[in-house]
């Protein structure tokens, strides 16, 4: 188990270099000069070339990466074009918002997908199935951007219940631990949930169907176990899969949430992503896209190391 | 003759889940006496393994309807309610499985899938239990038992998986034991070490076994008596000498004429049964082997067939015995 959890870490250095050629490329092949957007527009010659130097956009993009990874190997992604600020001070904390929100969001999905999912399962083709089925099209089918505003005026704007907007009170842009903040993030949370709620429900699902036709169940009862006993071999033989789906659908909430987080102007990875875009902040694009793309290798690297450790069948 | 252990009587089992409904077992009456091996043979198809898992209620509740008697050692199994009928199944009977890696649960190791059946029927420790399961892979000859005891199904061979089978459904002492072709999946030479094992513990241990199979070679190895299933009908049964030297059924004689060590004369034709078995939800009027028998006339296409009784302990579901009776003389 030490052994493969050393070898899949060692497979994961190659596949960082990868990610960190192809996002350095992807922010230099898109056209546009990143420094119009800083420079006033009368701005000197002079000046122009000055700032080209000092952020090293007159070396060659050979030379341009591999300072830029050398910096970032040490933890400096360089400084953000629009704000002036460390790119890695802002990717951290935005990282660190959406994290919180992605992971909250994924375990409600997870805990609501699997009971969808083993109920449908467990009743195929019954009213219950239909009916849990129906959640599960809905949750992957329905724009989570506008189920989010649904929402918004819903609970906040009619009842007044939950805030629309922000992570905190007053503009706060760091979470806190406190009744507070959580209250701002029920809504995103749960319009965030719906996606990995609904793949998840339809994955386990299939599992627990399948699983429910194989021979082994009857085995289980020919050995006299309850209805419970059954249904726990199930889990843990619907567990593997389930949970990688849901590492799956963290990895894709870390970064994919842009909609969402502009929907209710949470502070994360998915605003910062949008703000660098539109004001062409090549570091800070650079930057989050690197960790984003960190996250998600580290987070399969869990999912399969979580995998063997379940399911004895998958090779160590 | 005593009481038999088990007593299964006028069986009939009726998958209602399709669209149309299929009898997969009709009229079976069956009895297994203590420490009695019986054979269960026929093609596949013809409710052998139905049967068997008519006798646990292991087929799906709500696709199937259950009809007869069925009575385990006096207690009336199709009376039993939920608790009764998980201390009884693994408890009093077991079953063991054609295909060991598909009636394994594939992310358990054996040892684990034991001593958990052992705890869900008797109060005893983990340590206990473990070391019970380590008896009983000594016992079914799991060669360095005790690293054994640690893998998962997949991890070893056929044999030794069988053989942990047979440890895991006789880990609570049953007295019945059911085994549904529990060497078809193997290779002919595992086959006979299973067959003699299973044979040894019978003895050994008193139990009574039904053995269902489509071999009639393995059935008169294990079994004191056959019973031979056709599209879910006992259509005879007797003692296995008597039904090996004597059958009376035509479909009998069809099934031993066919097997293979009788024609292996070279360039000779293997005397197969023409025709093929009858679609269970469309079942014939009469016997339903009529339509593929060589004897049949217009009387066995219409009504029910009764067993007729041959001699004491030898019966066969037939009207034209007299026929088949030429056979006696050589």
């Amino acid at each position: 188990m030490l052994g493969y959890t050393l070898r899949r870490i060692i497979y994961t250095a190659p596949v960082l270099l990868g990610v960190s050629v192809v996002c350095f490329a992807l922010v230099h092949i898109s056209p546009g000069d990143p420094l119009i957007s800083i420079l006033p527009a009368d701005a000197s010659v002079e000046l122009q070339e000055r700032l080209l130097v000092l952020y090293g956009f007159d070396r060659s993009y050979i030379e341009q990466f591999f300072l830029w990874l050398g910096r970032a190997l040490q933890g400096d992604l360089g400084t953000s074009i629009a704000t002036g600020r460390p790119v890695t001070t802002e990717v951290m904390r935005a990282v660190g918002n959406t994290l919180m929100l992605a992971s909250v969001a994924t375990v409600i999905g997870f805990v609501l997908g699997c009971f969808f999912g083993f109920v449908a399962g467990y009743f195929s083709n019954s009213p219950l199935d239909k009916a849990a089925s129906a959640a599960a099209v809905f949750g992957v089918s329905v724009p989570h951007y506008w189920l989010g505003m649904v929402l918004v005026i819903i609970f906040s704007a009619q009842l007044g219940w939950l805030p629309a907007a922000g992570a905190g009170p007053g503009g706060s842009s760091q979470w806190k631990f406190n009744l507070e903040h959580l209250s701002y993030m029920v809504l995103p949370a749960i319009t965030m949930s719906v996606i990995p709620m609904g793949i998840i429900a339809r994955t386990v699902r299939a599992l627990v169907a399948e699983i429910l036709a194989q021979e082994f169940v009857i085995g289980l009862r020919a050995r006299g176990l309850s209805e419970f006993g059954v249904f726990m071999h199930v889990v843990k033989n619907a567990a593997p899969t389930a949970l990688a789906v849901m590492g799956v659908q963290l990895g894709y909430l870390l970064g994919g949430s842009i909609l969402i987080e502009t929907v209710f102007s949470w502070p994360g990875t998915g605003m910062l992503l949008n703000s660098a875009i539109f004001q062409r902040d090549l570091p800070l694009l650079q930057g989050t896209i690197l960790v984003l793309a960190m996250f998600f290798v580290v987070l399969n690297l869990i999912v399969d190391v979580m995998q063997s450790a379940l399911d004895p069948r998958i090779k160590r | 003759m005593t009481a038999p252990f088990l007593s299964i009587r006028n069986l009939g089992v009726t998958f209602t889940g399709g669209t149309r409904p299929v009898r997969a077992v009709n009229d079976v009456s069956l009895d297994v006496a203590e420490g009695e091996a019986v054979a269960l043979i026929g093609e596949s198809g013809s409710g052998k393994s139905v049967t068997m898992r008519a006798v646990m209620r292991l087929n799906p509740e709500k696709r199937s309807k259950l009809e007869g008697q069925i009575l385990v050692g006096g207690r009336d199994v199709m009376a039993m309610n939920t608790r009764q009928l998980s201390a009884f199944r693994g408890g009093e009977a077991a079953m063991i499985f054609q295909e060991p890696l598909l009636a394994l649960d594939p992310v358990y190791t054996l040892g684990d899938q034991i001593v958990e059946t052992i705890r869900r029927h008797e109060p005893i420790s983990k340590d206990d239990a473990r070391a019970r399961a380590l008896e009983l892979f000594d016992r079914v000859r799991i060669p360095s038992a005790k690293s054994r005891l640690d893998n998962y199904p997949h991890e070893m061979s056929g044999g030794m998986r069988q053989r942990a089978m047979i440890a895991l459904a006789l880990s609570c002492r049953p007295k019945l034991l059911l085994a549904d072709e529990p060497t078809t999946a193997l290779d002919a030479t595992v086959q006979i070490q299973v067959l003699l094992l299973l044979r040894e513990l019978q003895r050994d241990l008193g139990l009574s076994i039904i053995f269902v199979t489509h071999d009639i070679g393995a059935a008169v190895e294990v079994a004191d008596r056959i019973a031979v299933m056709y599209a879910g009908q006992i259509v005879e049964q007797a003692t296995a000498r008597d039904l090996i030297r004597n059958p009376r059924h035509p479909y009998t004689l069809g099934l031993l004429k066919s097997r293979a060590h009788d024609a292996m004369v070279k360039g000779s034709k293997l005397d197969a049964i023409p025709g093929a078995p009858p679609d269970l939800a469309n079942l014939p009027d009469g016997c339903p082997f009529s339509p593929r028998c060589f004897l049949s006339d217009a009387g066995c296409r219409a009504g029910q067939i009764g067993m007729q009784q041959i001699t004491d302990g030898h019966q066969a579901r037939c009207r034209r015995l007299d026929q088949t009776a030429l056979q006696d003389a050589s």
